[in-house]
C-alpha cells in the first residue's frame, strides 16, 4: 500500500457503481432529478465496459408508429414467451427521447444515403466520452479506477458502498440509494471489452439479499478470430464457414454451427457475401472489426481465416438482478440497470445482440437513476444517520490475504466450468451437477480464506473470483431447474421447448443457492 | 496485447495510464509510462485510441507475444491506424458523422444486428 494513498469518505444522495452506458445514464438521470451523485468505476468512465471498446446498434423508433409495432412483434417472436410488451414499449419510448438529447451533447449522428439522420448505431468510444462529459457537467463526482468491493447495509436497507482506489486506499460512500450498473459476467474470457465484467455487482447485491432472474439464458458466445479478441458477430452475417478440408459448413444458426464443429477441428470464415457497399459500410462503420485482421495481414473479404467462440456469459446473455419497472431490486435502496439487471422482460430467452441490449442500458439506466434519486429525496436528512455495516460476510477489508496463486486458481475453476462448449453451449444434468460440485468447493474455499491484503490488485481479483464463482453457480443452478431447451439455454437431455407459457426462474443465495419459479 | 510505447513519440502525458480500463500501465515521474501488468491487458485498443501522438501499438493477439519493430509498424501505417479510421483528433472523440453503419441496417431501417 502506498503511503500516499487517499482515504476517501463521501456522502451523497445516489451512489452509482459502474460507469458503462447504463451507469452513466443512471448518474445523468439522477443528477438531472436534483440528486447529488457519486459514480465509482473499476476502470475509467469512458473506456470501461463492453460498449466503449465496441460499437453498438440501438433501437431508434418513434413511439406508436409502425416501426414501433414491428420492433415489438420481433421481440415477442424471438423472446419465446418471456417478453412483456409493456416493458418493450417503455424501453423504446425512453430511448427514443434520450437519443435526441445525445445529439445536443455533441454526438454527431451521420445521415444515411437518402440524407436522413441515422441514430441506429452508436460508436462506443465516442458515445462513452460524451456521456462522461455530460455527467461531469452535471456535477457527478467520478471515482475512476476505484473498484467497489461491497455494499453497506443498515437493517434491510442499502445505505452505501465501499471499495479500493488504484493505490490501495479505501473509499467509502454513504448514500440515500445505490444503483448497481457493473455489467454482466463474461468470466474474463477477453471477449472484446469484457475483461472487467466479472459480475461484481451481482455478488454485492446478492449479499444484501437481492434475487436474480434469467441466469439460465447465458449459453452465449461471440465469434472471434482464433488468436484475437474482437467478438463482433456482425460481419459473419455475410460469411461462409468451412472446415480444414475446405468443405463448406451449412446451418441455420451460425453459433450452433460453430459450436458443433469447433470441438472437432479448426473452422474458417470468409466474408465473401458482402457487396462493395456493405464492405465500405463495415470499414467505415465498424473499423475495430478490422484491427485484428489488417494487423495480421488478412483480407477477410478474399481470404479465409480461423475463428473461434469466446464466452460472453450474461454480458450478451440475459440474466441479472431481477428488477421491477422502476429499476428497483427486491432490496430497499438498491437499484440495478444495464447488463447487471435481468433483461428477461425485453429479450426473453435469447441474446438481444447489440441493439436491444444497448437500448435496455439507456432506458433501464434512466429508470434506475430517477428512482434512486426519488428514494433518496424521500429519506431527506435521515439518510446518512442510518446504521451502516458491510453486507459482505467473508474476509474483511482489514487484514492478511490468500496468496495470489489461490485467487488465480479460483478464477481458473470458474473459467474451466463455464468456457467449454460441451459444458455450457449445450448442457445436461450430469455435467452441470459435476460443475456445481466443483464450483461449490471453490466457493467454500474462498469464503473460508482469511481477510484480504491492502494490495489493490489482489483485493480486486479476489472479489472478482468470488463474483465469478457465484455467477457460475446461479447459472447452472437455474439451468438445472429449466428442464427444456429454450433460446440460449440448450439442454442435450431436454432438447425440446416445453409446451405452454414458460415460468421465470429466480435464483438467490450464496452459500446455499435456491431457484424458484416466479411469474 | 499492448506491445509498444514509442520512446520517440511519447510525450509523457499519461493519457494511456488514465484511459486503460484494466490498469495495465504505471506512470513514472519524468519518464514514459511502463507496461507494468501486461497479463491484465484485454486487447481492447483503447489506450491506442487515447494516445494523442500515435505512440502506442496494441498487437491484436490475445495470448501470444508479438515481436514488434517500430520502423516496420510505421512503414505498414499501423501506428495510429485505429485513430485515423475513427477520425479522432487529439483526445477528443470525432468523426462519427462519417459512420456508414446505416448500410448494415435491414431494408426497413432496423439496425443490425438484433
Amino acid at each position: 500500500m502506498s503511503p500516499m494513498a487517499d482515504d476517501i469518505r463521501l456522502t451523497t444522495d445516489v451512489l452509482v457503481l459502474g460507469g458503462g452506458p447504463a451507469g452513466a445514464w443512471a448518474a445523468i438521470a439522477a443528477a438531472e432529478s436534483g440528486a447529488s451523485v457519486v459514480l465509482a468505476d473499476k476502470g475509467r468512465v469512458g473506456t470501461s465496459g463492453a460498449t466503449a471498446a465496441a460499437n453498438t446498434a440501438v433501437i431508434d423508433v418513434a413511439p406508436d408508429g409502425k416501426s414501433c409495432e414491428h420492433v415489438l412483434k420481433r421481440r415477442l417472436d424471438k423472446g419465446l414467451g418471456l417478453v412483456r410488451p409493456d416493458w418493450v414499449e417503455r424501453m423504446v419510448d425512453e430511448t427514443h427521447s434520450q437519443l435526441g438529447r445525445l445529439a445536443g451533447w455533441g454526438y454527431a449522428f451521420p445521415t444515411d444515403d437518402r440524407g436522413a439522420l441515422y441514430r441506429g448505431s452508436l460508436r462506443g468510444p465516442d458515445y462513452m466520452q460524451i456521456l462522461r462529459r455530460r455527467a461531469q457537467k452535471l456535477g457527478v463526482k467520478l471515482l475512476d479506477h476505484s473498484p467497489a468491493l461491497d455494499l453497506l447495509v443498515g437493517g434491510d436497507e442499502v445505505v452505501g458502498g465501499r471499495g479500493v482506489g488504484r493505490k490501495g486506499g479505501p473509499w467509502q460512500v454513504r448514500a440515500g440509494a445505490v444503483v448497481v450498473a457493473t455489467g454482466g459476467c463474461a468470466f474474463m474470457s477477453k471477449a472484446l471489452g469484457t475483461y472487467g465484467l466479472t459480475g461484481d455487482g451481482l455478488l454485492m447485491a446478492a449479499e444484501a439479499g437481492a434475487a436474480l432472474s434469467g441466469m439460465e439464458f447465458s449459453g452465449q458466445y461471440g465469434i472471434s478470430h482464433v488468436a484475437a479478441t474482437v467478438t463482433k458477430n456482425l460481419i459473419y452475417d455475410w460469411a461462409t464457414f468451412s472446415d480444414e478440408s475446405g468443405r463448406t459448413l451449412e446451418g441455420e444458426d451460425i453459433f450452433e454451427l460453430l459450436a458443433e464443429h469447433l470441438p472437432r477441428g479448426p473452422v474458417y470464415a470468409i466474408v465473401d457475401k458482402a457487396t462493395p457497399s456493405i464492405q465500405e459500410g463495415l470499414r467505415r462503420g465498424q473499423p475495430n472489426i478490422f484491427l485484428p485482421l489488417d494487423r495480421q495481414g488478412v483480407d477477410p473479404f478474399r481470404q479465409r481465416f480461423p475463428v473461434t467462440l469466446r464466452y460472453e456469459g450474461t454480458v450478451r446473455g440475459v440474466g441479472g438482478l431481477a428488477i421491477s419497472k422502476n429499476g428497483a431490486t427486491s432490496v430497499p435502496g438498491l437499484y440495478a440497470a444495464g447488463d447487471a439487471a435481468s433483461r428477461e422482460p425485453v429479450v426473453g430467452a435469447v441474446s438481444g445482440g447489440g441493439g436491444p441490449n444497448s437500448t435496455w442500458a439507456i432506458a433501464s439506466g434512466v429508470w434506475a437513476g430517477r428512482s434512486a434519486a426519488a428514494h433518496s429525496a424521500k429519506l431527506g436528512a435521515h439518510a446518512h444517520e442510518r446504521r451502516a455495516e458491510p453486507a459482505r460476510r467473508d474476509g474483511s477489508l482489514e487484514g492478511g490475504a490468500p496468496a495470489p496463486e489461490d485467487v488465480t486458481a479460483w478464477i481458473g475453476v470458474a473459467q474451466s466450468e463455464m468456457f467449454p462448449l460441451e459444458r455450457n453451449f449445450t448442457r445436461d444434468e450430469a455435467a452441470m451437477r459435476g460443475s456445481l460440485d466443483r464450483l461449490g468447493a471453490a466457493w467454500r474455499a474462498i469464503r473460508a480464506a482469511g481477510p484480504a491484503s491492502h494490495d489493490a490488485r489482489l483485493l480486486r481479483r479476489r472479489r472478482e473470483a468470488a463474483a465469478m464463482l457465484a455467477a457460475a453457480r446461479w447459472i447452472y443452478a437455474s439451468a438445472l431447474e429449466r428442464r427444456e431447451t429454450r433460446g440460449i439455454h440448450r439442454r442435450r437431455d431436454y432438447p425440446q421447448l416445453s409446451p405452454g407459457a414458460p415460468a421465470r426462474l429466480e435464483a438467490r443465495g450464496l452459500d446455499r443457492v435456491a431457484v424458484e419459479s416466479a411469474r | 496485447m499492448i506491445e509498444l510505447i514509442s520512446r520517440d513519440r511519447c510525450i509523457k502525458c499519461d493519457a494511456c495510464v488514465e484511459a486503460c480500463p484494466d490498469n495495465v500501465f504505471d506512470s513514472r515521474p519524468h519518464e514514459i509510462p511502463v507496461i507494468a501488468r501486461l497479463e491484465d491487458c484485454q486487447t481492447c485498443f483503447l489506450c491506442e485510441l487515447y494516445c494523442p501522438t500515435d505512440a502506442l501499438y496494441v498487437s491484436p493477439l490475445r495470448d501470444d507475444r508479438e515481436r514488434v519493430d517500430e520502423a516496420a509498424l510505421i512503414a505498414r501505417g499501423l501506428l495510429g491506424s485505429y485513430r485515423r479510421a475513427l477520425g479522432w483528433r487529439g483526445l477528443k472523440a470525432s468523426g462519427t458523422e462519417g459512420d456508414l453503419s446505416h448500410r448494415l441496417a435491414e431494408p426497413d431501417g432496423t439496425p443490425h444486428p438484433q
